[in-house]
């Protein structure tokens, strides 16, 4: 129960570092609010994993400081640390029944035996798993294996945040979502610290009221999901959150507005000076209509998903993906698109212009 | 699904049958033959039932060697296990140590037998050797050809070095394979040192500690070369396991038939434990 303050922290693999790639995580400034339900979400290798274990303490970060409360942790282990942390692959302990898997990081705590017995049986309650707790651990499913890994997570009540890695890898897509929402809806009871990592974006939006987005060991943006979705504050969140992700085409940068294709287009934030070596403008496919007059595109083939259509464009600066209602006619050949302007955003080196 | 019908198959066992029943099954049936019969050369023998059997179940040279034998394997299995364990536990898991700690763990066990024989032979002697000698000059009465204290702590003691290395490399193999998240959830979970080894290592290493133990027990249990070459069985019949045993009887003392008989006693000892070890320990893994 306490905040969590990752400062200046940098985190390399290697012994000494040559470049940005050579370190798993870099620069990160991030706080973890008390009782927060957060998703850590980026592509496999980006560092989540590493910075998972920075907070729990499996991992020593190479420079920066882990603060709980405003109280230094970094030289402490994770016992000290009281953490819970799920891994990626189901961890039972093969000799144990369920009820003793449970039951293992309490009788390591020390706890009274009624205590434990009473709190085992409300976890698991809570999973689903009353009826085996007898059995031996070992002999079950790989999705009642996982739930004994989250049970011990759940089990001890006084820790400072919860970490799940990508916990439900090894599970059937349909008890995938029940133990999502259960999830969701034991973190609205205990209301505990949870940090939930994921590469997948429904995991990730669907579970969390912040997400943390990763990429190449930076952190890129923090926000709700409907910051992530209406305002990407970097090339990477555009085209990694959204499906289809958003449209990032090579532009000019001009004193108040961009040019693109020889047109000039208004962003929501008017650019100034152009020192950057990349330069583009981004406008997510639910963002863009057909018009009389704007960017001449060619239409190259519309996809129906029932809801609406995702149709595939061609300009001259590269392909434009937009999202048009599944009622509206499609212009076949040529056609204009438009923007809306405040939700058109020009990027800077990837980052965003504000 | 239909399972074809050929008999022409048979054809392509031919090649193994000629291989297993030259190599095992022949010179198997000829112990047969002669543990049922009585023989005084020039091929002749005689039906003898059952008699050799009755004579070596019922003899006591057969019941002290037998004893020997089990206590000497119980004693290599109580030290090499644990020792195997042990060590395996304190190598290093990567870095340049392991090669070199795997090279080291694996010399004593290219050395042919009989030289490991001699070498703790020369090496125990009491005068010259510099095992025998250095006890000797410590003060202890040491000396392995006249005592037989001194006979089993020999014998033992080299069985240790040459065969601890193998359940070691076992043993690491085991651990090798453990993923990280088993010891990372056990920090997490609090566990001591203690309950990492006795949850996650053991159970895991549960397989190989298996096959550890039976080779082992069948190697320790059919030793014959090095306590031979070691103390020849001496002083008196003191470290005169069941092989040495045997092939003074058989080729010592030319009693075929009992030591026929006795092959087949000892053969069946060992496939008899082995059973009983195997069943035992792969019981639990059926449901998993």
């Amino acid at each position: 129960m306490a905040k969590i303050t990752l400062k200046d922290l940098s985190h390399s693999y290697l012994k000494t570092q040559s470049s940005n790639l050579d370190w798993a995580v870099r620069d990160v400034n991030i706080d973890w609010e008390d009782g927060g339900a957060y998703a850590l979400l980026g592509p496999s290798g980006c560092g989540k994993t590493t910075l998972l274990n920075i907070i729990s303490g499996l991992i020593n970060p190479t420079k920066g400081d882990i603060l709980f409360d405003d109280k230094m942790v970094s030289n402490l282990n994770p016992v000290e640390r009281n953490i819970a942390q799920i891994f990626q692959f189901p961890v039972i302990y093969d000799t144990m029944t369920v009820y003793d898997n449970l039951a293992f990081p309490l009788k390591n705590r020390k706890i009274e035996e009624d205590k434990i017995k009473a709190k085992v049986h409300e976890i698991a309650d809570m999973l689903e798993l009353s009826s085996t707790l007898n059995n031996r651990a070992s002999g079950l499913t790989a999705d009642g294996k996982q739930k004994i890994s989250l049970g011990r997570g759940l089990v001890r009540s006084d820790v400072n945040a919860i970490m799940f890695d990508e916990p439900l890898t090894v599970i059937d897509p349909h008890l995938k979502w029940i133990l999502r929402s259960k999830l969701k809806e034991l973190h609205q009871k205990i209301n505990r610290t949870m940090i939930y990592v994921t590469h997948d974006q429904t995991e990730a939006l669907t579970f969390a009221d912040q997400v943390v987005v990763m990429h190449e060991g930076q952190i890129v943006q923090t926000g709700t999901p409907v910051d992530l979705f209406e305002k990407p504050k970097h090339t990477f969140v555009g085209y990694f959150i959204g499906s289809p992700g958003m449209n990032l085409l090579p532009c000019e940068f001009k004193e108040g507005y961009v040019m693109l294709n020889g047109k000039k287009i208004e962003t929501h934030t008017k650019v100034k000076s152009n020192n950057f070596s990349k330069t583009e403008i981004g406008v997510r496919p639910e963002f863009i209509n057909f018009s009389s007059d704007g960017i001449p595109v060619k239409v190259l083939s519309v996809s129906n998903t029932g809801r609406h259509k995702i149709v595939d464009t061609q300009s001259q600066s590269g392909k434009i993906k937009m999202i048009a209602k599944a009622s509206e006619d499609i212009p076949s050949g040529s056609a204009f698109l438009s923007f809306k302007k405040e939700y058109t955003y020009a990027y800077g080196d990837d980052w965003i212009i504000e | 699904m239909n399972k074809t019908i050929n008999q022409k198959a048979w054809f392509f066992v031919i090649p193994v049958f000629v291989l297993v029943a030259f190599n095992a099954i022949i010179p198997l049936m000829t112990v047969v033959n002669y543990a049922f019969q009585e023989t005084f050369g020039n091929n002749v023998f005689m039906w003898e039932g059952t008699r050799w059997f009755k004579q070596i179940m019922l003899s006591e040279r057969f019941h002290a060697s037998l004893g020997r034998q089990f206590l000497f394997t119980f004693i290599i299995l109580f030290i090499q296990i644990p020792l195997g364990i042990a060590i395996a536990l304190t190598m290093p898991k990567e870095g340049i140590g392991v090669p070199i700690c795997l090279v080291l763990m694996s010399m004593p066990l290219l050395i042919p037998w009989n030289v490991v024989g001699a070498m703790w032979n020369i090496f125990a002697l009491p005068d010259i050797g510099f095992l025998g000698h250095s006890l000797n000059a410590l003060g202890f009465d040491y000396n392995f050809t006249q005592q037989i204290g001194d006979a089993w702590f020999t014998t033992i003691l080299m069985d240790v070095w040459h065969w601890t290395s193998l359940v070691v490399l076992l043993s690491y193999a085991g651990l090798q394979s453990i993923q990280p998240a088993y010891y990372q959830a056990a920090e997490i979970d609090g566990a001591s040192r203690w309950a990492v080894f006795t949850k996650i290592e053991l159970p895991k290493m549960k397989k190989v500690l298996t096959i550890a133990i039976l080779l082992r027990f069948m190697d320790s249990f059919m030793i014959y070369t090095e306590p031979f070459v070691l103390t020849g069985g001496g002083p008196g019949n003191a470290t005169a396991f069941l092989s040495i045993d045997l092939v003074k009887m058989a080729l010592g003392q030319f009693d075929l038939g009992p030591a026929a008989a006795m092959s087949l006693i000892y053969f069946f000892i060992v496939l008899l434990v082995c059973w009983v070890f195997y069943t035992l320990m792969m019981r639990n893994e059926g449901n998993q």
